[in-house]
């Protein structure tokens, strides 16, 4: 028995279905039309200065050639640092959330606090790092500059480890318990094992999101014309001189700043990708 | 698949006056409440010595809860609590000085998913032996085999222990275990559903191993299918909205249930 059929009613959802459907590609092409110009804006202007003597020259002063390597060198140790300070941090504390204290009050004030820590500017980060550690040792430093971005990376992990452990399964914690594992030997060599890919890919995020940070380096690492790796004095970094250089007059400086751009581009992009193997592979496992 | 074909050799109806039955646990007077809930009432039930009880009854009856209050599972979550006694021997598992690791250690148990740690076949097995007995290598690979040899599993993966626990099959992965369970060489072993997640064949495996095992171990299992408590169990205590309703060799229960709801649910006329 064929239904009654009312082609107006059916006609009538068809032309809403097209006019949503058209509104959703128009709003995505939109966002994403950005997204290439900025790209093939830095890839045209960042390429041509791509060379050798990028990674092997200090930068120079107005007018004449070098490279980025004091301020490529200074990015690298202090993301390291700020990584190794912030990641047994964020790690532990996701570990308290997500495995012993997950049913406790002080674990929703924490992630509370926690989640407003990834959101706040990190202009807020670089002032409170200044006040804290700049202002008392009287001068700008390296150590500075990697506290600020370890202040920044600790969220990050915390949040990541917290997701990454909820997500194994609470039959695994009880077969653990049931042969009389002891909680700590469980978390760390049953509940770390099933969720490694994971917290490993919220490390690299941590690490992706620092890369690009100039405001609380400003404020902290300052910056360093020339070859320094002394920590307890200013220290380049690929943000504030890509900063400094992109604002200035000169072109060969503003040539320089699209390069440093490019290089931080590809090396997040590097990280994003090693980051998504790594969640395919813990998706199929 | 018939009752008769049960290994228990007489019908009584008086169950230790048959042979020497020793209580392993005995459950006295248990209370179990979730939050304000009171899931079990009143308790009393004995698991005897070498052999198989099986806890049956309707969804959310309480066996599963019953179950875990044998090793204490329910201490991993908040707001759930035991009032009465369960003794193990002469050692009283409720109580709050109650070591919870040596108490797994002597109750293990089997879960109704499979859930082999994310390690290779091998480790799953050496890791639970690991934690109570320092052994040299070539022990150690010993106590493996025998281990996977117990659990009938050994033919099937002798050649792959090197590989991920969670490669092997749903069954596989089950026996594994078992096996598992089997290596930390506890006193009592509890099954939870182990087959509601398995085809037939796998089930029938686990089945004959249970029986296999209950030589040297004291068990428990809880089931949904009936058929499958008269086939491996020789007690079996029929549950029933927190209550026990009644409880008795599985021969006699199966045949001549005492209580109405215990031949209604048999019967198949709810549950």
């Amino acid at each position: 028995m064929a239904a009654t059929f009312q082609s107006s009613l059916y006609t009538s959802r068809r032309r809403r279905n097209r006019i949503s459907m058209g509104l959703a590609y128009a709003a995505t092409a939109f966002g994403l039309s950005w997204l290439v110009l900025i790209l093939a804006v830095l890839l045209w202007e960042g390429f041509s200065g791509l060379s050798l003597s990028v990674f092997t020259e200090m930068t120079p002063p107005p007018g004449s050639a070098g490279g980025l390597l004091n301020p490529i060198a200074g990015s690298l140790i202090m993301t390291v640092i700020a990584v190794l300070i912030g990641t047994p941090l964020g790690i532990l504390a996701g570990t308290y959330m997500a495995e012993y204290g997950r049913y406790d009050r002080l674990t929703t004030v924490v992630r509370f606090i926690n989640d407003i820590l990834l959101s706040a500017p990190s202009i807020v980060v670089g002032l409170f790092v200044y006040e804290v550690m700049v202002a008392q040792m009287g001068h700008f430093s390296g150590w500075a500059g990697a506290v600020a971005l370890a202040v920044i990376v600790v969220p990050v992990v915390v949040r990541t480890t917290e997701d990454m452990l909820i997500l194994v399964p609470d039959t695994l914690r009880e077969a653990a318990a049931s042969i009389g594992l002891p909680r700590s030997n469980m978390i760390i060599k049953v509940a770390y094992r099933a969720a490694r890919a994971g917290m490993v890919t919220g490390v690299l995020l941590a690490v992706a999101r620092i890369s690009g940070e100039t405001a609380p380096l400003l404020f902290t690492a300052l910056n360093n014309q020339f070859w320094s790796l002394n920590l307890n004095a200013p220290v380049a970094s690929l943000p504030v001189v890509i900063f400094q250089f992109a604002l200035s007059p000169y072109s060969d400086w503003q040539k320089l700043a699209w390069t440093g751009a490019l290089i931080i581009t590809l090396a997040v992009l590097a990280l994003s990708i090693i980051a998504r193997t790594l969640t395919a592979q813990r998706k199929t496992s | 698949m018939s009752v008769a074909a049960i290994t228990v050799p007489t019908v009584t109806h008086a169950p230790s006056s048959a042979e020497d039955l020793v209580e392993k646990i005995s459950i006295r007077n248990l209370d179990f409440f979730y939050g304000d809930h009171r899931a079990l009432k009143s308790i009393n039930v004995p698991l005897y010595q070498g052999k198989v009880t099986a806890f049956i009854g309707p969804s959310g009856c309480g066996k599963s809860t019953l179950l875990r209050i044998l090793n204490r599972m329910y201490d991993l979550y908040p707001n759930q609590r035991a009032a009465g006694q369960v003794r193990l021997d002469n050692d009283d598992i409720l109580s709050p000085s109650q070591d919870l690791n040596l108490l797994r250690a002597k109750v293990g148990m089997v879960f109704q998913k499979p859930t082999p740690f994310p390690m290779t076949i091998f480790e799953n097995i050496a890791f639970g032996i690991r934690l109570y007995e320092k052994l040299p290598k070539s022990e150690l690979e010993d106590r493996v085999k025998h281990a996977l040899e117990r659990a009938a599993l050994w033919e099937e993966v002798k050649n792959k222990l090197n590989a991920n626990g969670l490669s092997l099959s749903g069954g596989q992965q089950q026996r594994l275990c078992i096996a598992r369970t089997v290596a930390v060489r506890p006193e009592v072993i509890l099954f939870d559903e182990p087959c509601s997640a398995l085809d037939p064949i796998s089930t029938a495996k686990i089945e004959e191993l249970i029986d296999e095992l209950k030589d040297d171990y004291t068990i428990a299992i809880v089931t949904h299918n009936m058929q499958q408590a008269a086939r491996v169990s020789d007690f079996t205590a029929f549950m029933y909205l927190g209550d026990l309703v009644e409880f008795g060799e599985t021969t006699r229960i199966f045949t001549t249930p005492n209580d109405r709801r215990t031949q209604d649910y048999i019967t198949g006329r709810f549950g």
